[in-house]
This record gives C-alpha cells, structure tokens and sequence, in this order.
C-alpha cells in the first residue's frame, strides 16, 4: 500500500515516445473524452439542484416546469434561515465544527504518538501491544455503536460533546498508518538528533513531526471529512438539540418535513461548503490520504 | 507487568552496565507515547466489547447491567426467522448487487481518465467531490429533489419526456423502485473515492511492462487489460472489494434517513439501532452487533483468502 501512494504522489511517467495517431486511436479519444463529459454532467447534478434549490422559492422548488435557472435568485433565504429559530442551524455548524477540530487534532496526536512507540521505541513487549492494536481493526466501528454507547452512558456523558468525541479517538487504524509511515521515516535524521542528545521524545517533536507534514496533513484532511460526515455516532449520543451537529439537524428537518424545502436545501448547502474549502485547497492532501489509507470518506 | 520489566532490567543491569540506561529510557518513552492511546483503547474499544458480549448472553431489557443469565437465547431468536435475519439476507442481495457494480464503475472511471492528457484533474476533482458530501445531504437531495416521486421531481420530469408515467419511486413496495433510490446515491458517493485508489494503483505499474507486451504482440485494449493492468492491480483490487463488502453490511445513513424503520429493506445497523435506543433492549441488540461484526469478520477472511489478501502486493 505505501508504494502506490508514494507513486501516485510522483508525476505520472509516461513514455514520451510520440507516434502518429491513427485514425482509430482520434475516434477512440474522442469517445473518451464524450463519456467523460456525460460522466462530468451526471456527477455534477446533486450540486446543482442543491444550490438551485437553495436559491429558489418553494413555489419554484416544485413548479412542473423545469427552470434551469431560478428566475428570481432569493438571496434573501440566507436571513431567512438564520434568523429561523425553530432551525437553529448555527448552533448545528459550531457543534459540528467543535467537534470536528477536537476529533482531529486529538487523533493525529494520541495515534502519531502510538504510532511512533510501534515503530520506533525499542520496547521488548512492543510486539504484543501491537497485536492487540491490529486485532481492533477487525471489529467494524458501527457495529460497535451499542457497546460503545453502553460505556458512555455509564460515564454520564450522552448528550455531551466529550461523548462524541472521545470514545472515537482511538483509532487502531490511523495508528497503524502512522505506524507504517513512521517504519520508513529515515533513521539517520533521527540518530543526528540523538547524537545532539535529544531523547525519544525530543526528536519526535523537533525532528520526526517537522519533516512528516504532508503526511499529517493527509490524514488530518481525513479525519477531518470523516467526522464532519459522521452521523449514526453524534445520532446515538447527541439526544439534546444542542449537541446535534449539522447532520443531525438536517436529519431531523428531514424525516420530520417541518422546514420549508428551500431553507432546508440552503441548510445542506451551507453544510457542505467547509469540505468543498477542504477539496479546492488540500486535494493534493487528500488524494495523497485517500491512496494511502482507503479509508470511508 | 511492571513488576517483571523491573526484574529483567535490573538483572540487565548487572551484567551490562551501558545498555540498561538506554532500554530503561527507551521503556519509558515508549510508555509516554503509548500510554494515553492504550488507556483509550481499553476503556472505549476493548471494554465495550467485552461488555457488550457478556450483555449477549443476558436478558438486558431498559438495563446495561448483565442481569439474567439466558445462554444462547437472544442468539435463537435473532436467528429464527424474522426482522433480523430478513435484514441480513436482503443485505447479502444488496452487497452482491452494490460490490461489483461499484468496483466495475469506479475501475472503469479510473481507465478512462489515467491516460486521459488535457484536464484530468479536472475530471478527477468532479468524480471526487462527491466524497465531500454527506450521506444525509445526498439523502435530501435524492429524497425531496431528484427522487420526490411527484411529478415534478428531476427523475420524473426526465421520464415524462420518454412517456413514462409518475413513479412513486420511496412510496412504493412492489416493484421496489426505492432500490434504484439507494443504488444511484451510493454510487454516487462512491465511486469517485474507490477512483482514487484504482488511479494510484495503475499509476504504480511500470509502462515497460506495456512495452514489453507490446513486443511480445499483446493487442493494446482487451488484451493488455486481461494480462497486464488486471494482475497488476491485484492488492488494489483486493482492498476495494474488501473495503466494499464492509461498507455494505455496515449501511445505515442513507437507509435511516430515506426510509426510517422500514420493515422492507431494513440494514442490520438499522433495525440494532432501534432494538437498542428505541425499544431499550440491549441483551438482543448486543447479540445481534456480535452476529454482524462476526459475519464480516469472517467474510473479510474469506475474501483475503480467495483473492490473496497478504500475499506479495507486487
């Protein structure tokens, strides 16, 4: 697995050879290119009618007559919705973006911390400890969700954001790629540190994490989309509206139909906007992590 | 455990007495950075888990306390005909259904764009977009928007140009129209991120293997697809189907939110879910969280071993 993210991070090298295309080689690009385009178009609908949605009046939203283009954009649905107090879709988006932040702030530096013990702390158990690290992997977190919830309530934290954040820290997973990214970290830059009589802990912080950005990165950019998507977890614990993140809230709005449609759509829009931040800004973060790690965006 | 650490350090002590400082620093680091992730990992994975078993064999009814002690019982009943085992063998229909088709279009995708040369991160920035949105927004779009079932939703619309009437598409059973719901909206979500992992698995083969076919007179096309990109994209393959699988029987959002707790069409998530948070019955809804996570356990061995999941990656 690392040495397709390693390649796939490089330019693509493909033989420069040129040869003159024969006319069987233009159509078939040509095809190419066509279903792609048509590929393009079906893919980008969702975003469309989100934002179309958003910006029309209910009346538009259900007309039997397809507009392209709202007629009349309602920019005033934005005022609309967050003056809606029945709505409450900021307390929604700081919740979610709470959590978020903790969730991954706090997984990259309980599981790089791990991670490193594993891979580079001579340590005569380390073996075992890491077994029962790998052994987790195997037990799909949703199925989980009932034992997990049993802890939590018997912590008294349902319906706190400790309880949605905690309990999903502790990823056998992430602390196995950084495990295996740290195994081909160069040692020589770490032995320099020691010669300089750093000790494990000062070369991690000085030396290890300084030189491993893009790979934090990556799976900051992660965990990150992961927990701001994540809604059968912050469903089970967050009971009280205000510790519903977005997703819940927009669940609730939908099963219940008690919002009007255009408000619900701009709700879903706005939702969205902070990954779509993350995809223009970080994707080549993103790419590197999906590669890496094949993880359930 | 400390106890022996100590003894063996001390009895390293005597006969070392340069190493001993290095491994007992070594120890201690490596308990600094271990030790929050391992408390962690007891508290919140390892103790639910042996909890939530215990509970399996309990009638645990408005209680997490293990009360009594009833053997296989929860186990029986989830078995026996009825809600659960309905779930799990629909879920089997739907992973048959959902794997191939999504390994076949995310492949396909990815062939098509790897050799494309102007605008491929064009094409791979649509495709991967979708990753960004949630299954709940995807739900709100699908549900009120394309697949509404009146006649102004965006599927209907496009139907009645052909002549196809109104088609209930969520509020209906038979024929279950809500399948082509829930197949397009996974897909969707899917498909681009699945992409992403052929795209690096084909970016990783070595163009000299297609040259070096191509001398031996493989015909590019069909051909050089059947021997090389295939067998060459075997580990990648591997993971997508793996990652498949467990995402299938792992269903929930778009389930929970599109149809609620339906009787047709009811993940096993779903259906645990409301045993345990509506009805209170954590002896059932443990015993049925065991049965699904050791159904996957055990398909996720099954399908490393017939595809060689271990074996060399290249």
């Amino acid at each position: 697995m690392t040495d397709t993210t390693t390649v796939a991070t490089a330019a693509p090298v493909l033989p420069t050879r040129r040869r003159r295309l024969r006319p069987g080689q233009v159509v078939a690009g040509v095809l190419r290119y066509l279903a792609l385009i048509v590929a393009t178009v079906v893919f980008l609908i969702p975003f469309y009618l989100i934002v179309r949605n958003a910006l029309s009046s209910d009346l538009e939203i259900t007309s039997p007559n397809w507009q392209l283009i709202p007629s009349k954009i309602h920019w005033e649905n934005f005022s609309e919705l967050f003056t809606d107090a029945s709505v409450n879709l900021l307390q929604g988006l700081a919740n979610s973006a709470l959590i978020a932040v903790l969730q991954t702030a706090g997984q990259l530096l309980l599981c790089s911390w791990a991670g490193y013990a594993l891979a580079r702390i001579p340590y005569r158990h380390a073996n075992k400890i890491f077994y029962a690290v790998l052994i987790t992997l195997m037990i799909p977190p949703a199925v989980t969700f009932i034992p997990s919830f049993i802890i939590v309530s018997q912590l008294q934290w349902v319906d706190t954001y400790q309880g949605i954040i905690v309990p999903v820290l502790f990823s056998g997973f992430t602390t196995f790629l950084f495990r295996q990214y740290f195994l081909s970290f160069p040692r020589e830059l770490e032995e320099a540190a020691r010669v300089d009589g750093l000790g494990y802990v000062g070369s991690f912080w000085r030396v290890v994490v300084p030189n491993s950005g893009a790979f934090f990165s990556a799976i900051a950019v992660i965990t990150f989309i992961a927990s701001w998507n994540a809604f059968l977890w912050p469903l089970v614990i967050g009971q009280d509206s205000s510790k519903w993140t977005v997703q819940v809230a927009l669940s609730t709005f939908l099963t219940a139909q008690t919002i009007n449609l255009h408000e619900l759509f701009l709700a879903a829009a706005v939702s969205i906007v902070p990954l779509v931040l993350v995809f223009v800004f970080l994707q080549r973060y993103l790419v590197l992590g999906v590669a890496n790690t094949g993880i359930k965006g | 455990m400390s106890s022996s650490t100590a003894t063996l350090e001390a009895s390293a002590v005597r006969t070392t007495p340069r190493r001993p400082r290095r491994m007992k620093e070594a120890t201690r680091a490596f308990w600094i950075f271990m030790a929050p992730f391992v408390i962690g990992l007891l508290i919140f994975v390892y103790l639910p888990i042996v909890w939530s078993v215990v509970l399996s064999f309990s009638r645990a009814q408005n209680t997490v306390t293990p009360g009594d002690w009833v053997g296989l019982k929860n186990y029986v009943d989830l078995l026996r005909p009825g809600p659960f085992l309905n779930s799990l063998i629909t879920f089997t229909i739907f992973a048959a259904f959902i794997v191939p088709l999504t390994f076949a279009l995310s492949l396909g995708l990815a062939l098509l764009l790897n050799r494309v040369p102007v605008a491929k991160g064009f094409f791979r920035s649509v495709f991967f977009l979708p990753t960004a949105c949630s299954y709940v927004v995807a739900s709100l779009v699908w549900k009120l928007s394309i697949f509404n079932g009146v006649r102004f939703g965006l599927a209907n619309t496009v139907l009645s140009w052909f002549g196809v009437d109104n088609i209930p598409w969520l509020a209906t059973t038979s024929p279950p129209w809500y399948w082509m719901v829930i197949v397009t909206l996974r897909l969707w979500i899917q498909v681009g991120f699945y992409m992403i992992l052929f795209l690096a698995g084909l970016q990783s083969i070595s163009p000299e293997l297609y040259e070096a076919a191509e001398i031996d007179g493989a015909k590019p096309g069909w051909q050089t697809f059947r021997f090389i990109t295939l067998p060459q994209l075997r580990a990648t393959s591997v993971a997508v189907l793996l990652l498949l699988l467990i995402n299938a029987y792992q269903a929930f959002d778009e389930f929970f939110n599109l149809l609620g707790n339906s009787s047709f069409a009811r993940p096993p998530l779903v259906y645990l879910y409301y045993t345990a948070q509506g009805n209170q019955d954590f002896g059932h809804g443990s015993a049925g969280a065991v049965i699904l996570a050791l159904l996957i356990m055990i398909l996720t061995l099954a399908q490393g071993r017939v595809f060689g999941f271990g074996r060399a990656d290249d």
